[in-house]
């Protein structure tokens, strides 16, 4: 599958660009109207983190995909994806540390400390810090292969993301919809240790291997 | 010695007749059918201490769409939506165990026997958020006096209807149904332990517990166990449906304490369901004075 240019730079990635801005729409239009239910904070917050998951899970998903059906310009969305999933974890961390903590932070640093949840998904965030800084060409560039080392923290990171949000659930029970997160990156990540292994058994050097399964976003080219 | 009074309540403030007055304006106003259209129902606020808030009420929409109640469905807003295949009538509740006169009683059947009264009540949940409920119901202890519980009668046990084609959720294994819950009997009997039977004046709709439900205010929300299907009176001290699934979390006693957090929530402060800034959670959710005495010398930390 290719989409011809210019319909891929001039439409097909403007149209993703405002489809990943519809839920932060739709949220603030329910904030404005009052739409989001008797506790408005609590649907937000939690929205808000979903939508972080998401959209990890979606830049993992992008070089799957060109491995699985050779769409080879999916990567060319991969760096948009990964910065929204950057933008809703801001948010939502925003979310935690003022509407839900009100910057106490005190009681946020008491929080990261007693709860597994909660140092989890701190952890995640900051691990999505020092990719959103070096997501520009430029630092692609000068960081030359370590960018991709860098980059590859992106795997424990989403797995510290649904870890967040599996501890979060009530205990054992309720675990359906961080199940579904969870068996999402079993496959994304299963597939790259496939290939992995694929690669070692066919006699490709782990170095080959390892470039290709966590290979970097394409310049782009328009 | 200086015995401090609850902060946001009072006797006079109670009893004050423009007070219940315009309360009754205002539930007349907001739920659309007047108190007296509830049955004609001589509905009156007792005067006992603890048992009418002033607080501003949480409005009826709020507390019948924002629910708990696992049997119904995961979240906070399936239970009302699943609540129709709830049927509150015909209803009856056994009780059984340490008593001098057990039995299988019609709900209209008891429910002549306990008039109704109003309890405006603030309502904790374990989760951090709040409401303000104005329910309908009887003292529980007075009912259960009726069925002379004997001495051995330490701890009264509360059953939730087990019934799958009501109760959705009740088709997955994810809990070992039914719904338990426990309190001891000098509990049970406090006169703000409340079997509720309606809210706003109008039924308790299914997502509230229809048709019968405990009302324990200064307990987290769980422990008011809801459409209740059997009382027993009991030696030991009865698990609970939430103590035998994570142990770690949930203890038998569930007392509202800022100062003792629970593993995944921090109690010191909740969000009053309509307002922006949390509050301040207080012990026993505010009703100290009424009921802190019944845990004289226990260790608060370690019965959760």
């Amino acid at each position: 599958m290719q989409i011809r240019e210019p319909w891929f730079s001039k439409v097909f990635k403007p149209a993703v660009f405002m489809l990943a801005l519809t839920p932060v729409a739709w949220l603030a239009w329910g904030v404005w109207q009052d739409t989001l239910g008797a506790n408005p904070v609590e649907y937000l917050t939690r929205s808000l983190g979903e939508w972080t998951l998401r959209f990890l899970l979606l830049t993992l998903l992008i070089s799957t995909l060109r491995r699985a059906t050779g769409w080879v310009q999916g990567m060319r969305l991969r760096r948009m994806l990964g910065l929204f999933a950057f933008f809703y974890g801001v948010l939502h961390l925003f979310s935690y540390l003022w509407l839900d903590q009100f910057f106490d932070w005190g009681e946020i640093w008491r929080d990261i400390l007693k709860r597994p949840f909660i140092t989890a998904g701190m952890l995640a965030f900051l691990l999505m810090v020092p990719l959103a800084l070096t997501s520009f060409r430029a630092a692609m560039r000068k960081l030359g292969r370590n960018w991709q080392r860098l980059h590859r923290l992106v795997y424990p990171l989403t797995l510290l993301g649904v870890l967040h949000f599996w501890w979060l659930a009530e205990s054992k029970q309720r675990l359906d919809m961080p199940l579904v997160y969870a068996i999402v990156l079993a496959i994304l990540l299963g597939e790259r240790v496939y290939q992995a292994v694929r690669g070692r058994w066919l006699g490709n050097s782990s170095s080959r291997v390892a470039a290709r399964v966590g290979a970097p976003a394409r310049p782009e080219s328009a | 010695m200086l015995i401090k009074r609850p902060q946001d309540i009072s006797e006079n403030e109670v009893t004050a007749y423009s007070l219940y007055q315009g309360r009754r304006d205002f539930l007349k106003t907001l739920g659309g059918v007047a108190l007296l259209g509830a049955g004609g129902l001589p509905l009156t606020v007792s005067a006992r201490s603890g048992a009418a808030t002033s607080e501003e009420l949480t409005p009826y929409d709020d507390i019948t769409s924002y629910n708990n109640f696992i049997e119904l469905g995961a979240g906070k807003y399936a239970p009302a939506e699943e609540a129709g295949s709830l049927r509150p009538r015909p209803w009856s509740v056994t009780v059984d165990g340490e008593c001098a006169k057990p039995g299988k009683f019609a709900l209209d059947d008891l429910l002549k026997l306990n008039p109704v009264e109003e309890r405006i009540y603030r309502l904790r949940c374990v989760e951090g958020w709040s409401m303000v409920i104005p329910w309908q119901g009887f003292p529980l202890g007075k009912m259960l006096k009726r069925f002379e519980p004997t001495s051995k009668a330490k701890f009264v046990r509360f059953e939730t209807l087990y019934d799958p084609k009501q109760m959705p959720e009740q088709r997955s294994r994810a809990f070992d149904w039914p719904y338990v819950e426990g309190l001891r009997i000098d509990e049970a009997m406090h006169p703000l332990t409340l079997m509720a039977t309606g809210l706003y004046g109008k039924d308790l709709p299914g997502q509230s517990g229809a048709p019968l439900r405990l009302v324990v205010p200064w307990k987290y929300g769980y422990k008011s166990a809801k459409s209740i299907v059997r009382i027993s009176f009991v030696e030991k001290m009865p698990t609970s449906l939430w103590m035998a699934t994570v142990p770690d979390e949930y203890g038998f006693y569930a007392n509202v304490n800022p100062n003792v957090s629970h593993p995944r929530w921090s109690q010191k402060r909740e969000r009053r369901i309509g307002e922006f800034f949390k509050r301040p959670t207080e012990m026993f959710n505010g009703y100290a004075d009424q009921v802190a005495s019944l845990y004289r010398g226990m260790d608060l930390k370690e019965n959760y």
